[in-house]
């Protein structure tokens, strides 16, 4: 491995602070420099090691960039067709009830093409995981508009500009799973600074430990950045991010168990 | 007073080269490299390792997890 | 152990045939003519005795994606629906053939195109044994010409679509879907244990995990597994051709009809041999693979082949195929929903093939 090292007589196993998740294969992510998949894989497959899961985990890869989490986290997981991940998830989770489920999504496929699963699957409180990421666009086929992109927001199908009179106004999914009866903890987070990180962190292993009391379906939204989509350096894309999406999709719990 | 002292090692090849890491370290212990490695990239390295206080912050947000990170106090 | 004997629809007997074959999951959404399959699971509610779990899906598009799901599992899964409902779930179909899982699907096929209408037809035949999803792939395709083959045919189909790991298809019709027919049926199976080793059960420190997916981006692999499909479409061909013959010995006409049109063809057989004509009756329990070798065999030694279908006519394609110019070859079929006569199958057959 070649490598970029500070001090080296720091580098020893006793101070070791902070490495790579084992449950992350060693493959190079497929992603865009600077998108919060990868770091919100990270997240995800830290704590699948640290909650000793990765032998009762089945995940559910999306359509759309993260097609390919299974290259990516060393457990079994299927690949779903186009927005029907939680109707995988559904039947997994009810066949196999002693598992750790979890759906990983995008925009274009948990907030258009399958918004019906989403919502059903939330509705009839499958015990499972949806995580959302949601960075407005439609990243894989080349920056498409997507149902959560904001009005005004420029992409390939919308290059002046969504027009709300044509293309109608932004999708607040999150917002409306909070409202079914069927989830038990709905929250919507970001994955751009270290401390968002870690408040992510935080949510997410909530929301895998909440599987186990069989209460309902988690919902963790990550709003998320597209650099390649639009058209920024991963860092402008983080600041417009902060400046724009997240004062229209607010960071924080929608839903929290009465406890 | 003991001091805490910290220190990283970048997977090179890996590393896609976003900065997200350079703005996040508290310290400024990071930029990025003048070379390139096969992939293209400028990637991340510590270009001012005496300054890096083991915080992890540039870890954390690596969406590619390439940095490992060590502390130790002095 | 005893069999039962029960007298009951065909859609009753595929639903209790599920249960007492062991099947882990049934996840359906009504439509006219197969909705008893859901209905008759959620009365029997065998969640509480064999711990087969049924759900009622939110669109026939959920529901096939639920069986992907469970089948990526390794568990015996299954959906049912009929002809608008079997189009809708093409994607699923095309994804489960491609990711090579198996599972059953039950088409009991009403008249089409569109909403079409709620009585029998034949019309689903090109989308079922010919792919019906996008991309070169096929499903194994029983069709049942009675309500017992309905119940029968379900453990049938769990032992090919795991034999093969690929989905396997009743195409059944309104007609034996609603008609009550004594059925005898089976004792109880367990459901199983142990699941394949490709499945996505939780990947243990002994292994390296499953993946359950119908992609590959690179061009060389994804023909690589073509070919590999393909080498499986041809050894299920050498080994499950399954087909009936009736009064074919000394015949000189031959219908061929499956499911529905079959049992007309039987009276319509038996009229013929009243007037003198000898008629005889090839039955293809399987419409993949097509029992295309017996029928070229058979082509030689009669004057003609009437092939009847309620459709406008796509079973005879295959026929034509199979026969391949040895003899003539004529389709005659009713559309819309309506059954063929044993009568207007005999006229037919004279008027195609003696005049008169």
């Amino acid at each position: 491995m070649l490598e970029a090292t500070g001090l080296k007589e720091i580098i020893k196993p006793e101070n070791l602070t902070y490495r790579r998740s084992e449950v992350l294969v060693d493959n190079t992510l497929s992603y865009c420099p600077g998108c919060g998949h990868g770091t919100t894989h990270r997240i995800l497959a830290e704590l699948i090691e640290e909650l000793g899961l990765q032998s009762q985990t089945i995940g559910i890869s999306p359509v759309g960039c993260s097609v390919l989490l299974y290259h990516y986290l060393d457990v079994d997981i299927q690949q779903a067709a186009h927005g029907r991940a939680p109707a995988l998830a559904t039947a997994i989770k009810r066949l196999l009830p002693d598992k750790f489920v979890f759906t990983y999504q995008g925009d274009g496929d948990l907030a258009a093409i399958g918004t019906a699963e989403t919502i059903h699957a939330c509705n009839r409180g499958e015990n499972i995981l949806i995580i959302f990421v949601n960075n407005g666009i439609y990243g894989m086929t080349g920056g498409q508009m997507a149902p959560t992109t904001l009005i005004g927001m420029k992409s390939s199908t919308s290059p002046r500009g969504r027009d709300v009179k044509t293309m109608g106004n932004p999708l607040k999914m999150t917002d409306i799973v909070a409202t079914l009866p069927g989830t038990y903890y709905v929250t919507r987070q970001s994955v751009h600074t270290p401390a968002n990180v870690r408040k992510t962190k935080k949510a997410m292993r909530k929301a895998i430990e909440y599987q186990k009391l069989n209460k309902g379906t988690c919902f963790v939204e990550i709003v998320s950045n597209c650099p390649s989509g639009w058209r920024m350096t991963p860092v402008e894309s983080n600041k417009w991010m902060e400046a724009n999406m997240i004062p229209f999709y607010p960071l924080g719990d929608l839903k929290t168990p009465a406890e | 007073m003991a001091k805490i002292r910290g220190s990283i090692v970048v997977d090179v090849e890996k590393c896609k080269g976003c900065e997200v890491c350079m703005v996040s370290c508290p310290t400024g212990t990071i930029a990025m490299a003048k070379e390139v490695n096969s992939k293209g990239y400028f990637y991340a390295y510590p270009a001012n390792p005496e300054l890096c206080i083991g915080c992890a912050s540039c870890a954390i947000v690596c969406p590619d997890g390439v940095i490992t990170v060590y502390k130790t106090k002095i | 152990m005893e069999r039962e004997l029960r007298l009951m629809k065909g859609n009753e007997a595929i639903a209790e045939a599920a249960i007492r074959a062991g099947v882990d999951g049934y996840f359906g959404y009504p439509i006219t003519p197969q909705s008893e399959i859901l209905e008759y699971l959620m009365e029997a509610n065998p969640a509480e005795t064999t711990g087969m779990i049924v759900l009622q899906a939110e669109s026939e598009i959920a529901a096939i994606n639920m069986v992907y799901g469970g089948a990526g599992c390794g568990k015996k899964v299954m959906t049912s629906s009929s002809s608008p409902g079997i189009s809708l779930k093409q994607e699923g179909i095309s994804y489960i053939a491609g990711a090579e899982l198996p599972c059953l699907i039950v088409n009991v096929v009403r008249g089409g195109p569109g909403l079409g209408t709620i009585q029998p037809a034949q019309s689903d035949y090109f989308q079922s044994v010919k792919g019906g999803g996008h991309g070169d792939y096929h499903l194994i395709v029983l069709a049942p010409a009675s309500v017992q083959e309905m119940a029968d045919f379900v453990e049938l189909s769990f032992d090919l679509a795991f034999k093969y790991r690929n989905p396997v298809l009743i195409l059944s019709d309104g007609a034996i879907g609603q008609m009550m027919e004594k059925v005898y049926l089976k004792p109880q199976k367990p459901r199983a244990t142990e699941f394949p080793d490709w499945a996505t059960t939780g990947k243990s420190a002994s292994r390296e995990r499953n993946i359950i997916t119908s992609l590959d981006l690179d061009p060389e692999g994804q023909e690589e597994f073509n070919h590999k499909l393909q080498a499986k479409y041809a050894e299920i061909s050498k080994n499950e051709v399954r087909f009936e013959e009736f009064q074919c010995e000394d015949a000189e006409y031959l219908f061929v009809a499956y499911g529905t049109s079959a049992r007309v063809c039987q009276k319509s057989v038996q009229i013929a041999r009243e007037q003198g004509i000898t008629a005889g009756l090839l039955r293809p329990v399987t419409l993949f693979p097509f029992p295309s070798v017996r029928i070229n065999e058979l082509a030689g030694k009669i004057k003609g082949i009437l092939s009847v279908e309620m459709s406008s006519g796509q079973m005879v394609e295959d026929v034509l195929l199979a026969v391949n110019g040895k003899v003539q070859v004529k389709h005659f079929g009713r559309m819309g929903g309506i059954v063929t006569t044993p009568e207007e199958v005999v006229e037919k057959l004279k008027s195609f093939f003696i005049g008169g």
